[in-house]
């Protein structure tokens, strides 16, 4: 049964603070870097207002915050922590502690571009670099997304079977400080679809009584009071690195089907569904445009007009980077003759950008495989139109007819 | 270093086996660091050591500690690296095949 929700205007950042406040966890560690700083600022005033009674440490620098977060979430605490650009690259060594430690970490990430030239604008470059680093990355379109999603990442991340850590992205400016109308629901909905964080167990062996050892099952957090205290992330070799590693693997793969359940119970509780992709128009279609965050909003008007227009062309917008849902895509692409891989990122001296290489990668298997072609838009923030996004799917509509690519890597917008 | 500890999980476990978040499951008291000795061990002459203490300060592991007033090696944990034996003042130590 949807819950009735009241309507804020709020800009994408205030819609997270927003969301964080509702949630209430138990700690939030954060340094203030543009475009994110509303997020921790919002959440301060709450922390001031005692609106939450979440323990507020202003840190020095985003290594701090994420290791802070670190800590608390080791203890079994819930944590929460926000950055950008910069922030996130100062953050980094951090990073693959924190999904290397299993900590159900919510991140959320106002994508900017990195230095230099310095920049404060939009761009994937901050989140894409890592993309290895073992988080669930999630990837929202508008304000009321980045509300529903940063309520959700609680429940992905803390799921037994997945626990990871998650980064929930928003556009820089183009979401973050532009005014929205979002749906709430009321706090005690938050709170019971959140519930308590659960205690993993896990199995150790110690000392036994009267010599030799036994095994236990002990709940994972670190509590110096606890009748077998935990030592997380010591010295691993090459003899047992290696099975940690694969089970974050397994733990990746979890997260494809949690995602989805938790995207469904919350449909129902708000009348809003997400899974992992979004498609619009896609089922006949013989051009898709493929990309993620903001712009594939954009994206959709473009289609709806040349869809009026007469062309038979489609969009699937990926939410969820990481874990990466290949096998969504090829069924969702199966048919399609040719495909416009939207980039807001570049990987420098690589076959393609980094949305446009997993794209590849997870068609290769395919018998009967549509043509591909890059477009790198938007970086630094400059703006995409829904004229650009008609040029981009006319383009590729041509590529479709002639059945050749000779162009693959196309830039929207660029000065020649 | 497989199977170090006797009973309950294997070491190396299967990665089903390992505890979630990279937890140590074993006592670190269990993995015994003497077994990454490549075949040299030091040995004391006690005729010779004066007690001074410097392996003690010297050993990387805390391997060496004085008893009754002479170097005594701890062969569980001493790794062999033989920073004791180029240390001693009075040439007490020497690194002897195992």
């Amino acid at each position: 049964m949807v819950v009735e929700q009241k309507v804020i205007g709020m800009t994408g950042d205030e819609a997270i603070a927003y969301a964080v406040k509702q949630v209430e966890p138990h700690v939030v560690a954060a340094y203030p870097i543009t475009p994110q700083t509303i997020i921790v600022e919002r959440f301060s005033e709450y922390v001031a207002d005692g609106e939450v009674r979440t323990e507020f440490v202003p840190v020095e620098s985003e290594h701090s915050a994420l290791s802070a977060c670190v800590g608390a979430a080791a203890t079994g605490a819930r944590a929460f922590t926000a950055t950008a650009s910069q922030g996130l690259a100062l953050m980094w060594e951090i990073l693959y502690v924190a999904s290397g430690l299993r900590l159900p970490i919510v991140m959320a990430i106002v994508n900017r571009a990195l230095s230099a030239p310095i920049n404060i604008h939009c761009d994937h470059s901050d989140t894409m670099g890592a993309r290895d680093s073992g988080w669930i990355q999630l990837y929202c379109e508008n304000s009321q997304e980045a509300y529903d999603t940063t309520i959700q990442a609680w429940r992905i991340a803390e799921h037994p079977d997945v626990r990871l850590p998650v980064m929930v992205n928003i556009d820089g400016f183009v979401l973050s400080h532009t005014l929205e109308d979002v749906r709430v629901l009321p706090d005690e909905v938050v709170k019971k679809f959140v519930g308590e964080p659960s205690v993993p167990k896990v199995r150790i062996e110690v000392p036994a009584d009267g010599g030799g050892t036994k095994v236990v099952e002990v709940d994972y957090k670190l509590d110096p009071w606890a009748p077998y205290p935990l030592t997380m992330g010591a010295f691993a070799m090459y003899d047992s690195y290696f099975e940690y590693k694969r089970q974050q693997e397994e733990a990746m793969k979890a997260a494809l089907r949690v995602v989805e359940e938790v995207g469904r119970e919350y449909g129902e509780l708000t009348g809003r569904y997400y899974g992992l992709i979004h498609t619009h128009q896609i089922e006949d279609a013989d051009v898709v445009v493929v990309g993620l965050g903001s712009a594939m909003g954009t994206a959709s008007v473009a289609v709806d007009e040349l869809r009026r227009e007469g062309h038979k062309v489609g969009l699937l917008r990926i939410r969820c980077f990481r874990p990466f849902p290949a096998e969504k895509i090829r069924e969702a692409l199966r048919g399609v003759k040719a495909v416009a891989i939207m980039d807001r990122a570049m990987s420098f001296g690589g076959p393609g950008g980094p949305v446009y290489t997993e794209i590849a990668a997870a068609l290769y298997t395919e018998r009967e495989r549509p043509l591909l072609v890059n477009y790198i838009y938007g970086l630094g923030g400059r703006d995409i139109s829904v004229a650009d996004f008609k040029k981009v799917l006319l383009e590729t509509l041509e590529v479709a007819e002639k059945g050749e690519v000779v162009e693959h890597m196309r830039y929207v917008g660029l000065r020649g | 270093m497989s199977g170090q500890g006797g009973s309950g999980i294997p070491f190396p476990a299967g990665w089903r086996e390992v505890p979630m978040g990279a937890v140590a499951y074993k006592p670190s008291t269990l993995l015994h660091t003497g077994s990454w000795r490549l075949g040299l061990k030091p040995v004391v002459d006690e005729e010779k050591c004066t007690g001074c203490g410097m392996c003690h300060l010297y050993c990387p592991d805390g391997a060496i500690r004085l008893v009754d007033g002479k170097a005594r090696v701890d062969y569980t944990y001493c790794k062999g690296c033989g920073i004791c034996a180029e240390e001693c003042p009075s040439d007490a130590i020497s690194m002897v095949e195992e």
